[in-house]
């Protein structure tokens, strides 16, 4: 891609070039966000969710990592109240997104409804990366989280009804796909070493926890190791 | 059961979503807040890594998900996308199964 901010570089229109620049980047993310909703479908049906469930969670939830650990925590057993909580704290993100995007985009009424469903990962990442000119910062925004959006449920749809078809997901697999949509999700953040020390942390605690808890539980206390890391940063940098 | 949690784990999500938006900047603004947002994807998603690979219930177990998360592994070291990187694991626990070397 070229750099956009050669394009474009006063407040005003957006050239011609740069709206296709932008479109066409928010539809390969769509693209790719739609394959991994592929496989998402696939894990909430194998999970033993029915394809109604998968879609709605799709919809409604629409963000992939609380998603997973839902249909995750659910299947392996740990309960719903469990699952729920699990799914919120790794959706507390999209708050501090929404943080961002509120400057950019000063969304009114209806409008500030979808900007807050639409505020994830990819949308907010696309936000940002063209938010040098706000006009392209909120085309970005938005191209975005419309086709991460649509083809995340087409994604999901077809996953889910794929696998409805198999009669017995766990000799295809589909068991081991779960963990390792997990580590897919996991791996981009692994960026520096607080964030492998934080991972380490976390996968000793739940490991540990494991035997003496009941399942959902040891994911939950993993969270205690991301608090404590927290504040032992904001400590040391103060 | 599953609906309840589907219905309030959306509606929780949606909420925390919106509080971007209509919460005081102030708050969510604040240094810890920021850090541990940042760093409870880490901590869960790695949590969630290790305990939907080798636990069984309350049992620590070694069975063909080992198999499938170390071909993940490598699919992620080469830089494979998400779902190929899925697809791998997937194929090389079945594999294992097939093959008649884990349960």
């Amino acid at each position: 891609m070229t750099d956009p901010a050669q394009d474009q570089p006063v407040e005003g229109a957006l050239s011609p070039s740069r709206v296709r620049a932008i479109r066409a980047n928010a539809l390969g993310i769509g693209l790719a966000t739609g394959a991994y909703g592929i496989s998402f479908g696939a894990i909430a049906v194998a999970s033993g969710m029915t394809a109604w469930q998968a879609q709605a969670l799709s919809l409604g939830m629409f963000t992939g990592a609380s998603q997973f650990a839902l249909v995750g925590v659910l299947g392996a057993g740990g309960g719903a109240v469990a699952a729920v909580i699990t799914a919120w704290l790794l959706g507390a993100r999209n708050g501090l997104y929404g943080l961002h995007m509120a400057p950019l985009l000063r969304p009114r009424s209806w409008r500030r409804v979808l900007a807050a469903q639409w505020t994830i990962d990819e949308s907010t990442g696309m936000g940002m990366a063209h938010q040098d000119t706000p006009a392209g910062g909120r085309l970005a925004f938005w191209a975005t989280g419309a086709a991460v959006y649509v083809l995340w449920n087409l994604g999901t749809l077809l996953g889910a009804v794929g696998a409805s078809a198999l009669d017995d997901p766990a000799r295809f697999g589909l068991d081991a796909a779960i963990p390792a949509g997990f580590l897919a999700l996991l791996w981009p953040r692994l960026k520096d070493r607080t964030a492998w020390l934080v991972a380490a942390g976390a996968a000793v605690v739940a490991l540990a926890l494991t035997p003496l808890t009941r399942p959902g539980i040891p994911v939950l206390a993993s969270a205690v190791v991301a608090v404590a890391a927290g504040m032992l940063m904001t400590r040391r940098h103060r | 059961m599953i609906w309840a949690a589907i219905l309030l784990g959306s509606l929780g999500c949606y909420a925390l979503k919106l509080s971007g938006y209509l919460v005081p900047t102030g708050l969510l603004e604040r240094p810890l807040v920021r850090a541990i947002a940042g760093l409870l994807p880490i901590a869960l998603l790695s949590s969630l890594v290790v305990v939907q690979t080798a636990a069984a219930s309350t049992a620590l177990v070694v069975d063909a998900r080992l198999a499938g998360l170390g071909a993940a592994i490598v699919a992620l070291l080469l830089r494979a996308p998400f779902l190929l990187v899925v697809v791998v694991a997937a194929v090389a626990a079945a594999a294992v199964r097939a093959l008649g070397w884990s349960p």
